[in-house]
């Protein structure tokens, strides 16, 4: 290993692999990066059986507070902890100033974007987002055209997922405007993070993120109809069967708002109530946690059981708010997401601060000639999908799956875009007893009310196989606390 | 509060007040097995059966082991404590933000203990390990939750369920026992094994207390008088329906609405049962009768609450 630090580390480190890929923690010298030193020393200097016993005491914290996501299909023990990994991913004043001031303009010009399609339509008619990309989203909701939202914010709650690459760069990989999920998980990690090493978070500098449920309520509240100076607010989720009915319990709980499913919800002349033990009882603002299709039969899809019927019909009366808008999706649809530069251009007149991965279009022709030539070095993903699913990873695919999902672009070439595979950068995880590098991503959770409000750090999450890309939770994938220095 | 974060209130605790009766219940069965003189196991644990509800698939087969394996662990029987314990853990998961975390942690740590490894190997060494595990369990959830929840309208169905259930159970239990402990009695045979009289009290917890209210000489009149009428024993009939009627009317108060008088009026005739009757009147009359009495009115007392709480129609409620 290599010189710099003291000999203890290097049975810490093992072989740790080190390549072109960006390394958190290292430099490609081997080296430890200054921000690391003294987690790393904080680390060897605990006894192998100390960092074991830790690792159980937070298994242990996680499982006794239901932290848990569903597997579903099996009868027994079909709830497993959340995968979380001890060792933090530290993030400098810096760098996270870039990222907060990135993603403010990001989030600010999509929901201008968002207006204007649901409005005027002015960036389609200035050519600067083709037409027939919007209107043949499958997220874009025709109900609401000309629709009012309360003060203009389409998207009070976002989290943004993003890289960073070989370059130390962050880009921004897609932008989830729906019901982004996951912060329950950032803040439960802090806490038992604090539990299992308060000594670390003595030597460093950690911005707090704790109060990121009263400024979702303050978020939510700012949003209310006129006319209702204390709102009934109530947070709208599909039910125990779904996989982040944890974070729906606590976010809940954390904010004291009641968590309302479909069933709860009357609605009589276009006001939204709610079935109480003292009667029906008048909502104002839902943070909703049901996709568009699942909200309201009357509107969207019929065979819902999921959501009340009638809703929109009161959200349009501008009796109710509901958070997110509906339609929102249209923006994170992955092929408009290649304009978003354009659209900061064009509503801010700034220069993109966080810039966006290389994206191929495969409804232009050139693009896709281009991208079906060269399948194998890219990775394909269908627009409207999230979750890490209906993708090709070009590096990882047989012959026979390329042929096949070439075929799929031909018959419908919107519903594809393509961007090259990308080496984004790894963070060192509690192997066994070893540190191994693992590739990660970084989530922060953005809030619109008044202004955008970002609280600093975000869910780390971590492709925990070795050499996998894919971090989401629903394919293996777990987490990490974020820390975001004071320095 | 919500309606359905009521009812799952209600149902959380209603399951695990039945789960620790179960345990009780099986844990005085299994040992006046070992004592000599008495009725077979096979009829103690029809019996046992019949106070729990007569429940379906819990045939006797012959080995006590399977069988309290049975009535502990099998998850498929609505007559098991693993079911009541997951049933409780169900609706208590549905209402996470209204309960406190510690509370959620307790229940959580109970059902997690039920379903380990560790416990079938605790089962091997002894049974009545795990059932008095289990006993603590449900007193710690129910410690935790008097010290950290609110106790607002959703501590008052919590409270509710829970004396409900028990008035009901302990109403069931009587009345599966009385003929052949009070009819005893009536024939002025004094006889009655002691440890059969002791292993009815044990049933509810009541056996010191009695023995603070009448001393170590247990009579069937007096076991009667205890168990149904006494106004300060938390497992007495009567005591439990103080509280049930003390939870309605705190939910009113809370709630500010009119209560139906359908459902005030029931709670009152029961309360005034059990309040203005003496335990000479109950065994003149037809004991069996009363206790019968007593049940039908905590199932009317469950449909009217569920009536006028959970279920409501909405022209009524738009009405009001």
């Amino acid at each position: 290993m290599s010189a710099g630090h003291p000999v203890e580390l290097d049975s810490l480190f093992g072989d740790y692999l080190l390549d072109q890929a960006f390394d958190e923690m290292r430099e490609a010298s081997g080296e430890l990066r200054p921000q690391y030193r003294a987690l790393a020393e904080t680390l060897a200097g605990l006894p192998a059986p100390e960092l074991q016993r830790r690792k159980q005491s937070a298994d242990l914290a996680f499982l006794n507070q239901g932290i848990t996501f569903t597997v579903y299909g099996r009868e027994e023990g079909t709830e497993r902890i959340f995968p979380y990994d001890l060792i933090p991913r530290l993030i400098t004043a810096a760098e996270w100033d870039r990222i907060e001031r990135g993603l403010t303009q990001r989030i600010t010009a999509l929901n201008l974007f968002l207006r204007d399609v649901y409005s005027d339509g002015k960036i389609l008619n200035d050519h600067v987002i083709p037409r027939e990309l919007v209107y043949s989203c499958k997220h874009y909701r025709r109900q609401m055209r000309g629709l009012q939202v309360p003060r203009n914010v389409y998207i009070a709650v976002v989290g943004s997922d993003l890289l960073r690459l070989s370059n130390g760069e962050f880009v921004v990989l897609e932008d989830n405007l729906r019901v982004p999920s996951g912060v329950s998980y950032m803040l439960t990690n802090r806490r038992v993070m604090k539990r299992t090493f308060p000594e670390m978070f003595h030597s460093y500098g950690v911005r707090p993120i704790e109060h990121y449920p009263q400024l979702l309520l303050a978020t939510l509240r700012s949003l209310a109809p006129e006319g209702r100076p204390e709102p009934n607010i109530v947070l709208l989720t599909p039910g125990v069967f779904n996989s982040a009915y944890f974070e729906h319990t606590y976010l809940a709980r954390q904010m004291g708002i009641d968590l309302v499913e479909g069933r709860d919800l009357v609605t009589h002349d276009n006001i939204v109530y709610m079935r109480t033990t003292d009667g029906l009882k008048r909502v104002d603002v839902i943070y909703r946690r049901v996709d568009d299709d699942f909200s309201d039969p009357l509107i969207f899809r019929g065979d819902s059981a999921l959501g009340c019927t009638g809703l929109f019909n009161a959200y349009r009366a501008g009796n109710v708010t509901v958070s997110n808008a509906f339609g929102t999706g249209l923006a994170d649809d992955k092929a408009v997401y290649a304009y978003v530069p354009q659209m900061i251009r064009y509503y801010l007149n700034e220069d993109t601060i966080l810039p966006n991965v290389e994206t191929f279009l495969l409804g232009d022709e050139l693009q896709r000639k281009h991208v079906i030539a060269n399948l194998e070095k890219l990775v394909v993903k269908a627009v409207g999908e999230s979750g890490g699913y209906g993708m090709l990873i070009g590096p990882q695919s047989t012959a026979q799956q390329r042929e096949e999902f070439a075929l799929q672009i031909e018959a419908n070439p919107r519903n594809y875009i393509a961007q090259p595979t990308l080496s984004f950068s790894r963070a060192p995880c509690l192997i066994g007893d070893r540190l191994e590098p693992r590739h990660v991503d970084l989530r922060p959770y953005i809030l619109f009310g008044d202004k955008v409000n970002i609280v600093p750090g975000g869910l780390t999450r971590v492709a925990l196989e070795k050499g996998s890309l894919v971090v989401n939770s629903s394919q293996g994938g777990g987490s990490k606390d974020t820390w975001v220095l004071e320095q | 509060m919500l309606s359905r974060v009521a009812d799952s209130l209600y149902w959380m605790s209603r399951y695990l007040e039945r789960a620790e009766n179960t345990v009780r219940q099986l844990d005085v069965t299994m040992s006046l097995m070992l004592d000599a003189g008495g009725a077979d196991e096979e009829t103690r644990w029809n019996h046992m059966l019949a106070a729990l509800g007569k429940h379906s698939k819990m045939d006797w087969n012959g080995n006590l082991e399977e069988m309290a394996h049975k009535l502990i662990f099998d998850n498929l029987s609505p007559a098991s404590v693993t079911y009541c314990i997951t049933g409780a853990r169900e609706n208590a998961r549905q209402v996470r933000e209204e309960i406190s975390s510690e509370q959620w942690q307790r229940l959580n740590r109970l059902y997690h203990q039920m379903h380990s490894p560790h416990a079938q190997a605790q089962f091997n060494s002894s049974i009545s390990d795990v059932l008095a595990s289990v006993v603590d369990g449900i007193h710690l959830f129910q410690g935790v939750g008097a010290s950290t929840m609110i106790h607002g309208q959703g501590w008052q169905f919590i409270r509710l369920g829970r004396y409900l259930e028990r008035a009901y159970a302990t109403a069931t239990l009587l009345e599966v026992n009385q003929s052949e402990i009070f009819h005893s009695h009536l024939r002025e045979d004094s006889g009655y094994p002691y440890l059969e009289l002791v292993g009815l009290l044990r049933c509810c917890t009541a056996f010191e207390a009695y023995c603070q209210v009448y001393t170590a000489d247990l009579t069937p009149a007096r076991i009667l008088e205890f168990l149904l009428l006494n106004r300060d024993f938390p497992h007495a009939i009567r005591y439990s329906v103080d509280c049930v009627r003390y939870a309605i009317e705190s939910i009113q108060r809370s709630g500010g609405r009119r209560p139906p008088v359908e459902l005030s009026s029931g709670i009152g005739r029961l309360h005034a049962m059990l309040g203005y009757t003496s335990v000479q009147e109950i065994l003149s009359g037809d004991p069996a009768e009363f206790l019968h009495t007593i049940r039908e009115q905590c199932l009317r007392i469950h449909e009217l609450i569920y009536s006028y709480y959970v279920q409501y129609s909405i022209q009524s409620a738009l009405a009001v």
